[in-house]
């Protein structure tokens, strides 16, 4: 019984810390200093350098998505449709949900891991003898950085799955390029697009607050670094799918 | 509220997670002078600095500076007490992905108007009072445990603090080159009139830059006066840690 009350206390501590470090984050983006140049840095730490991963991991689920539904839906008699399917899935579903445990697994352990290491070697508490806000300077920027950049990620991920498809398409499938374009902007509407763009954002937000959260809470040396880089992206992949749970059943049908 | 003291610690309490780790701590520190607090490593030493600075805050007492109370302040307004204050770090903590000249140059760039030009010739001289001169361009990881030491004074001086607190300035350094920072601490008080202190658990250096020095222990001061009063102590814990290890 203890123990389980402990664990609950634990668990609405962290909830606790990572709500505050959201707020923070977010409520000073729109403060002043804006440092600039550390967000673009981070942009391109976060962005550009994911952009290889990004291409290979929606390439392949585009080409596996199409091999799949071709089938299935062959089955059914119902092959032509298989772009329409596709590019709806990948662009609600599979591509924000893909990408962002990606990013997670990239840039979320990479945040908590540079930022828990300043934490133990006493970095962060000499930013703030200096007079300077560590949670402006170091969370505030990836913050920004990382909302900006996902939603662009997915977007060019989203285009990458679409042109794997389109490949397996007209390669194996026996469905002609113009048909496989006309058909997918023929069922893809504007709300999925917008749908498919808000759960980027959203994701953005929660790995950025975990991970940074996770990162300045490190105490522990070392071992607690790699402890809570583990950590981070363990939480940040379980929160993504909850969230897209979520998230889906409130745009779904509503936008 | 009137205090006399420069620096005053009044009946501090503060514990980790139900881990007590002040226990009453009652200091008084004069300005100008070098006061060194002697004690066990994990008797509290650095979480007392850090409580000066406002970067932890004591569960009960007050902590004052200059006449005015710290504790209960705005981070805003310690923002500006901690420009009064410099630290130099147990472990240096120099920023290690900035270049020995940023690291020193870090606070002005931040919060002063000063054009690059100032800047850079603030940074040079700060690296030229600590033996430094010409490091600017390396990275902290470049750098020996002493080199990093004087780098770290010199960012802490950027801001010509009137208060430098050194936690255990000369731990983990070889007795030489332990030797040169102590030198330079002492230099360091000599030419700026500082307000130092210097918290440490080796005795030698402890001794050889203070003025007074303070022995602690769970949390408390237990003795506190002139080298020869420590010395002569009658206090047991004291006397046992000053005879060292047998
Ligand atoms: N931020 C912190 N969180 C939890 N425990 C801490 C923290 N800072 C210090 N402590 C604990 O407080 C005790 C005193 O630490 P410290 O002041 O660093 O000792 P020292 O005298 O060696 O400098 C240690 O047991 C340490 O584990
Ligand atoms: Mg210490």
């Amino acid at each position: 019984m203890k123990a389980h009350f402990h664990w609950f206390l634990d668990f609405l501590h962290h909830v606790h810390g990572i709500t505050e470090m959201f707020g923070r984050s977010l409520a000073l983006s729109f403060i002043k200093p804006f440092y600039l140049r550390e967000t673009v840095e981070q942009m391109y730490h976060i962005g550009f350098k994911s952009l290889s991963i990004v291409l290979m991991t929606s390439t392949f689920t585009g080409l596996v998505l199409a091999m799949q539904f071709g089938h299935e839906m062959s089955v059914f008699g119902a092959k032509m449709y298989t772009s329409s399917v596709l590019v709806v899935s990948l662009v609600r579903e599979l591509g924000p949900v893909i990408i962002s445990l990606v990013v997670a697994g990239r840039v979320g352990a990479g945040i908590t891991a540079e930022l828990g290491s300043m934490a133990v070697t006493e970095q962060i508490d000499a930013m703030r003898a200096l007079g300077t806000n560590p949670y402006k300077k170091l969370a505030a920027t990836r913050f920004l950085a990382l909302s900006i950049t996902l939603p662009l990620l997915v977007a060019i991920g989203d285009l990458c799955g679409m042109l794997g498809g389109w490949l397996v398409s007209v390669t194996s499938l026996g469905i002609s390029s113009d048909y496989y374009w006309s058909n997918a902007a023929h069922y893809l509407f504007f709300s999925d697009i917008f749908a498919g763009l808000l759960k980027p954002f959203i994701f953005a937000m929660t790995i950025a607050s975990i991970s940074c959260y996770l990162g300045f809470s490190v105490t522990g040396g070392t071992k607690g670094v790699g402890e809570a880089t583990t950590r981070s992206v363990v939480v940040s992949s379980i929160l993504i799918f909850i969230l897209d749970f979520l998230i889906t059943k409130v745009t779904l049908g509503a936008i | 509220m009137e205090q006399d003291n420069y620096i005053f610690f009044q009946d501090i309490y503060k514990s980790f997670s139900d881990k007590p780790v002040l226990q009453g701590l009652n200091l008084a520190i004069e300005r100008g002078e070098t006061l060194v607090i002697l004690g066990r490593s994990g008797c509290g030493k650095s979480v007392t600095l850090k409580i000066l600075l406002g970067l932890l805050y004591p569960d009960s007492g007050r902590v004052f500076l200059d006449g005015e109370e710290i504790t209960g302040m705005s981070e805003k307004k310690l923002v500006e007490v901690r420009k009064k204050i410099g630290m130099l770090f147990q472990g240096s903590a120099l920023f290690d992905s900035l270049t020995v000249g940023e690291n020193v140059a870090f606070a002005l760039a931040e919060h002063s108007d000063k054009t690059a030009a100032e800047i850079d010739e603030i940074v040079s001289n700060n690296l030229k009072f600590v033996e430094m001169e010409g490091t600017a361009n390396l990275m902290p990881s470049e750098l020996s445990g002493g080199m990093k030491k004087r780098v770290a004074l010199a960012r802490a001086m950027a801001y010509q603090p009137d208060i430098l607190l050194y936690d255990e300035p000369t731990t983990g350094l070889d007795p030489i080159t332990a030797t040169t920072i102590n030198a330079l601490i002492r230099k360091t008080q000599r030419e700026y009139g500082v307000t130092s202190i210097v918290v440490t658990h080796e005795l030698d250096s402890g001794f050889s830059v203070a003025d007074r020095a303070a022995v602690m222990e769970n949390g408390r001061i237990l003795e506190i006066g002139t080298i020869d009063a420590i010395k002569k102590s009658t206090h047991e814990f004291v006397r046992t840690f000053l005879a060292g290890p047998k």
